[in-house]
């Protein structure tokens, strides 16, 4: 039987738009992009120029420092565009889809016969090795450091994502496959929502935790804190489940298919359901005509709303993301004395809202659950950290988050290695971000601490 | 109203904009504006949806749950002059006499305080912040009525100063503003802060409660009682020789600092912040816990002394403790900042202030400076409570 592992930290946020278990129809982007900002922490090189054909799984750049980590076309077709910024930097590569998806072909490769070593070779050539992400520094992996083991989570708690049982409970062959391939590189553990039948329960070949309790619980970085952290100078892998598909189809099928389910959710879309696409699609097609309010101001997020990337409503998807959300923006808003009215609509985990009432198991049995109405908001003026005990309430780790943060902010390395930097991701503390009286950009603290510390320490 | 509100403030905005006739006034209208409106800033990266609460409703929370103090604290400064003038007269009328002394107190904490912080933010060119909104209404509660205003004026301003702004403002302050204010208060002024007469006021207010003060009359608080006694046990009086005990000082119609007198009005307090969470109920317990037990300890194997003898569960109403405990022991900002610091940071507190009640034989009132000393080692408390998280991660990391 699998090891049960429980908190009671963290927080489900009332979000509405969850989507419905059914795949839209839509019109299939036409362009892709490949957006090297969006794979963090590499330099790309080109492979390819403005005209050039390529196929689904042909190589379009490289990282510099690794030239044998490939990045892939998606999608077979054309190089419509190579667009760069300040300094040649590149902004991104845009290709057009001959929407005949041909693929590059190689030979079925038998996978029992295969090394460790040979697994990631053939992983970096076909494109797939930018899906394996390392902690520390929450980058995409350095081949030169052997894992010390593969942690991933088959489901995702964030608001509105994502149900992996539904997605991917047709493709199980395929998950087996792509865990039986990492199983050969280190030990792989996979984390599956406790007391739910899932598909994931009878997966082989990897050590199987069970898990429960509210959102960051799907992180992968808090089940690898719960289920052996990571020390200084270890090295461990995560992946996203629906990315060890296309590790699975590899070496099941010989091709590189990065097609993916993602699901259109949040408030302002009217049919929240589930789309078959291709990665780094665009998104207009997807979102257009399936929103509510044709004169409120949206927000498109790739992913979803505490950790995803704004996009324009004709912008492109980001590689790793399985979800679009779209909410309102809220910036002509003008909610008058915010410290001092009722605000019935407003949600917050601290008590000093009335809805702490209603939210009872009596109120709400009485007056039905509570609709929140969200947007992008800060609801407050940035300030130095006043309150104790929020950020430890919702993030699950063995971890004084308030004490790395300040440690960060201040820019002492070793603070933040003896306090656990090594462990945690941007992902990790946007619960403590979204919670913060004070309204500070944590993950963005975050994300430049493992960068400032990957930059000396390496 | 909202509207024509939103219209005016967008039509004067321009002016304090850069390059605006006012721009001098920026952070001053930001903070107007703000206070008026919530602010409608949009996350740029990051999370995209945020907790609706703001460092300005957590700050309201903690002003609603000081009013039950305060208004209680008006109306017994009215009682306890007319009970010293040996005059008999109606609630509101004790209320207005109370309400006209205190309000001239509110009005120099915040104008004073706020004064300074409107000045300083618009010198750094920072938003206004709104920490001062609970250390000006503190202030007031926790001085004797009849501190003349020049005094708290000039305490207010050497507090914000020196104890916040020289530290960098809101959230980066080591000790309790308001409780800085009281210390200086004390420390400078001591022959007219320590006397008997400033407990209750006496003379008139704006005209108002004329009278003399009957032949039996002495000011002197319960602490004061005590330190002061001679014989082994105090023998408690009001202001007009009646006998006092525990529920006395629990419903709080006895002489004292504004707003510190009446341990249920500030249990009321308690509650509201318990309720919404601001303040930490582990400090709070362990507070008391803390004064209780060494009040005990001082009972059972103490010296033969008045404040030595006297009984734990009267440490706890009498004086400050249940107010320091409640609202100044639990700021956020100078309180130890783990859970498990929490703990030891308010039962130190509780001891403390029972120690220097009962050994120090020249200051009654031992929670003002416990509340201070503890905020100094706040940081340390912490340390120790990481140092142990540290050093399992590099234990962790050996083992391996």
């Amino acid at each position: 039987m699998a090891n049960l592992i429980k908190t009671k930290r963290g927080l489900n946020i009332p979000f509405n738009g969850r989507p419905i278990e059914m795949i839209g129809n839509f019109t299939p982007s036409r362009d892709y992009a490949l957006i090297p900002d969006y794979f963090h922490g590499i330099t790309p090189k080109l492979l390819v120029k403005e005209g050039d054909e390529v196929q689904a799984g042909s190589p379009v750049f490289y990282e510099k420092q690794f030239p044998e980590i490939k990045f892939v076309s998606p999608v077979s077709g054309k190089i419509k565009a190579v667009n760069r910024g300040e300094r040649r930097k590149i902004l991104s590569i845009i290709i057009e889809s001959d929407e005949k998806m041909t693929y590059k072909t190689c030979d079925k490769i038998e996978l029992s016969s295969l090394t460790a070593d040979e697994i990631c070779a053939h992983l970096q050539e076909a494109g797939i090795w930018a899906f394996i992400k390392q902690r520390p520094y929450d980058v995409i992996a350095n081949p030169t450091q052997k894992p010390r083991a593969i942690f991933i989570s088959s489901f995702d708690s964030a608001p509105l994502a994502p149900n992996n049982d539904y997605v991917m409970s047709s493709q199980m062959v395929d998950f087996q496959k792509g865990i039986d391939a990492l199983a050969k590189i280190a030990e792989v553990n996979l984390g599956i929502r406790a007391g739910k039948k899932t598909p994931f329960s009878q997966v082989k070949n990897a050590k199987i935790t069970e898990f429960e309790g509210p959102h960051p619980i799907g992180n992968v970085g808090i089940q690898i804190n719960q289920i052996k952290p990571v020390n200084k100078g270890e090295v461990v892998w995560t992946i996203n489940p629906q990315d060890v598909l296309f590790i699975g189809r590899y070496f099941n099928r010989g091709i590189v298919d990065l097609s993916r389910t993602i699901a259109l959710t949040g408030p302002s879309v009217k049919s929240p359901q589930y789309y078959q696409t291709v990665i780094c699609g665009n998104i207009e097609s997807i979102v257009k005509g399936n929103r509510i309010g044709s004169n409120t101001t949206h927000r498109f997020i790739s992913g979803n709303v505490l950790t995803g990337t704004q996009v324009a409503g004709n912008g492109f998807l980001d590689p790793y993301t399985t979800q679009i959300t779209v909410m309102e923006e809220g910036n002509t808003i003008h909610e008058l004395i915010g410290w001092g009215m009722p605000r019935f609509r407003k949600f917050s985990m601290s008590r000093t809202f009335f809805t702490f009432i209603l939210e009872t198991k009596l109120m709400r049995k009485l007056f039905g659950n509570m609709k929140y109405k969200w947007d992008t908001r800060l609801m407050g003026g940035r300030r130095a950290i006043i309150m104790s005990n929020e950020y430890d309430r919702v993030l699950p780790m063995d971890i004084y988050p308030e004490f790395l943060f300040k440690a960060m902010i201040t820019g002492n390395i070793d603070k933040m290695e003896a306090l656990g930097a090594y462990e945690i991701a941007p992902e990790d503390v946007a619960l403590c971000e979204f919670v913060c009286t004070s309204k500070l950009p944590l993950q963005q603290i975050v994300r430049n601490s493992l960068d400032l510390m990957k930059k000396e320490l390496e | 109203m909202s509207n024509k509100l939103r219209q005016y403030v967008d039509k004067l905005k321009p002016h304090f904009k850069k390059g605006g006739k006012l721009e001098k006034f920026h952070s001053v209208f930001d903070g107007f504006e703000t206070f008026l409106f919530v602010p409608n800033t949009t996350s740029k990266n990051g999370t995209h949806i945020h907790d609706a609460i703001d460092s300005k409703r957590t700050m309201i929370m903690v002003v609603v749950a000081l009013v039950p103090a305060l208004l209680f604290g008006m109306f017994n400064v009215g009682y306890q002059h007319y009970l010293a003038i040996g005059q008999e007269v109606g609630f509101w009328d004790q209320f207005l006499f109370g309400a006209l002394a205190v309000l001239p107190l509110i009005v120099v904490s915040y104008g004073v305080g706020l004064g300074i912080e409107f000045v300083i933010a618009q010198i750094k060119g920072h938003e206004i912040q709104e920490g001062f909104l609970v250390s000006g209404m503190l202030i007031p509660l926790i001085v004797p009525v009849d501190t003349p205003l020049w005094m708290v004026a000039v305490a207010t301003a050497f507090a914000v100063v020196f104890a916040k702004e020289a530290f960098g403002g809101t959230g980066m302050n080591i000790f309790n503003v308001a409780l800085i204010t009281r210390a200086f208060l004390f420390f400078a002024y001591p022959t007219y802060m320590s006397g008997d007469v400033v407990w209750v006021r006496t003379g008139t207010t704006f005209g108002l409660g004329e009278g003399q003060v009957i032949d039996s009359y002495s000011g002197a608080t319960v602490l004061g009682q005590v330190a002061t006694s001679t014989a082994p046990a105090a023998n408690l009086t009001g202001i007009i020789g009646n006998p006092l005990g525990f529920w006395d000082g629990f419903w709080g119609l006895i002489p004292g600092s504004i707003g510190e007198t009446s341990a249920f009005a500030i249990l009321l307090g308690a509650a509201i912040l318990l309720i919404t969470g601001v303040a930490s109920w582990k400090i709070m317990t362990s507070v008391f816990a803390g004064g209780a037990i060494m009040a005990m300890v001082f009972n059972a194997i103490g010296p033969d002394t008045a404040a030595a003898n006297f009984e734990w569960f009267n440490h706890l109403v009498f004086g400050g403790f249940a107010f320091g405990a409640v609202f100044m022991a639990t700021d956020p900002v100078t309180a130890s900042r783990t859970e498990k610091g929490k703990w030891i940071y308010g039962f130190l507190i509780g001891v403390m202030a029972i120690v220097i009640r009962v050994l120090n034989p020249g200051y009654p009132e031992g929670m003002m400076l416990a509340i201070l000393l503890m905020n100094i080692f706040a940081p340390l408390i912490d340390y120790y409570v990481v140092e142990a998280n540290i050093k399992k991660r590099l234990k962790r990391a050996k083992t391996n």
